[in-house]
């Protein structure tokens, strides 16, 4: 699973930055039938949460309905320098997470 | 799922076309003025057009951000993959290339004619090449993710260049045969390449504007397959549009057809990964 992360690159205290956090993934949906005619098992990243310094910050509960490869944007404030940590986990219980370092000046 | 309404339309708006190049031959692109199919073998299209200028604002945003482009997951999954060691010898593309920057300009080269072996070679047949023979690992498939992320990653390096590829020597059979092959009526629809993207470029086919049909982008993301795809992938489409027989991945045919879409694009930039609809 390949995931790639971006944020700005200067982080000030206590101002709105965006975390953008793209993943490959089939997300596939399951509605869809094979060859012979069987349901191809839904199995997107249903779940996505961001923590910072370990207190949830953000989440995202995804379905069918998102496109393969989601890419998703959000805001948040850090307080200090820090750790921002993403993990998020798929139907077929694949888990990924990704730590990204946080400097905060002022 | 996704590929069956479009599959509808094409149709459709195919035998639109097929109808109306007669009286419209030559059209207002400039490219066959007469009309005649031997002068459009000899033609580019003029103004050269990237690929993308004629796709929505949108998909023009998105593959111009360097992040949100999906095709930059191909790429990055091809950054990893450079880097990783495979075969006996436990050597990776980076214990022979180096940092993969050495491959700025080689995808602008392609295809090309192997020296050894006199065969025709795209960029993804030398990526195998290089995979099987030099780093003596599991060969990599035709339209295999992993062969679609280390073309997408070394065609990146060149991204901005012009194309230059060589149609002479040892080249000029191959060039000859995919000229020919480009205007040659094909399928059910007895349409050629060259009738769709010499003579209609910039018209309205179904939801999608035809281009001028040049590979500069590849592999691409492209929405409607939700996922990374090579040239000969949309090659495929486009056979498929115009109800003729698909040639197979790696075919002999894709190769010649490639060179001379190169020659064709012949300095117009890379723009790899392109993003299309
Ligand atoms: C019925 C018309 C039609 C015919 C015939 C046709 N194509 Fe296409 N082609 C399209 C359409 C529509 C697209 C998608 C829109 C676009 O990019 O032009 C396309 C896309 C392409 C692209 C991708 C362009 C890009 O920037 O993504 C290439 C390259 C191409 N065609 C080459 C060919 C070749 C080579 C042939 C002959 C084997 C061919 N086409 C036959 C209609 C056609
Ligand atoms: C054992 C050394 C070795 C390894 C490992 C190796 N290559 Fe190569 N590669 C070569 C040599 C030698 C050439 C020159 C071939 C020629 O010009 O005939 C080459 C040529 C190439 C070219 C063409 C460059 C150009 O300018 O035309 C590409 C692209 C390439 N390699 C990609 C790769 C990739 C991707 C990998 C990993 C999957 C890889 N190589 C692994 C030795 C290696």
């Amino acid at each position: 699973m390949v995931v790639r992360v971006r944020i700005p690159d200067i982080v000030r205290r206590g101002q709105p930055f965006d975390v953008r956090i793209a993943i490959q993934h089939v997300m596939e949906t399951g509605y869809r039938l094979d060859h012979s005619g069987r349901t191809i098992a839904r199995n997107v990243i249903h779940t996505l949460v961001a923590r910072y310094d370990g207190v949830e910050v953000y989440r995202a509960e995804l379905g069918s309905g998102i496109a393969a490869n989601p890419y998703l944007q959000f805001w948040i404030t850090a307080p200090a320098s820090g750790v921002l940590e993403l993990s998020w986990v798929d139907d077929a219980g694949v888990a990924g997470s990704e730590r990204v370092p946080v400097t905060v000046r002022d | 799922m996704r590929a069956r309404p479009v599959a509808c339309w094409l149709l459709a708006a195919v035998v639109a076309i097929a109808g109306c190049t007669v009286v419209d031959a030559g059209g207002d692109n400039g490219g066959d003025a007469g009309g005649t199919l031997a002068t459009a073998a000899q033609a580019r299209p003029r103004p050269l057009q990237q690929g993308s200028a004629f796709a929505p604002a949108s998909l023009r945003a998105l593959q111009a951000d360097e992040f949100e482009n999906p095709g930059m997951l191909w790429v990055a999954r091809g950054a990893k993959l450079w880097q990783q060691a495979e075969g006996p010898d436990a050597r990776s593309c980076a214990s022979c290339h180096g940092d993969a920057r050495s491959m700025r300009g080689a995808a602008t080269r392609y295809p090309q004619v192997d020296r050894a072996s006199g065969r025709l070679l795209n960029l993804d047949g030398r990526i195998m090449q290089c995979r099987s023979e030099r780093q003596k690992a599991e060969p990599l498939a035709w339209e295999s993710e992993p062969l679609l992320a280390l073309g997408a990653y070394v065609a990146f390096q060149s991204q901005g260049l012009p194309l230059r590829p060589s149609i002479d020597g040892v080249a000029r059979p191959f060039f000859e045969r995919g000229r020919d092959r480009y205007q040659q009526r094909v399928g059910q629809m007895n349409l050629s390449c060259s009738q769709c993207h010499d003579s209609n470029w910039g018209r309205q086919l179904g939801p999608e504007t035809i281009s001028q049909g040049h590979g500069t982008g590849y592999p691409v993301y492209r929405l409607e397959w939700q996922g990374a795809g090579s040239l000969q992938r949309r090659l495929r489409s486009c056979l498929s549009g115009v109800r003729a027989e698909m040639f197979p991945y790696g075919a002999q045919e894709h190769l010649e057809l490639e060179l001379y879409l190169a020659w064709r694009a012949e300095g117009l930039a890379l723009e790899a990964p392109g993003v299309r609809r």
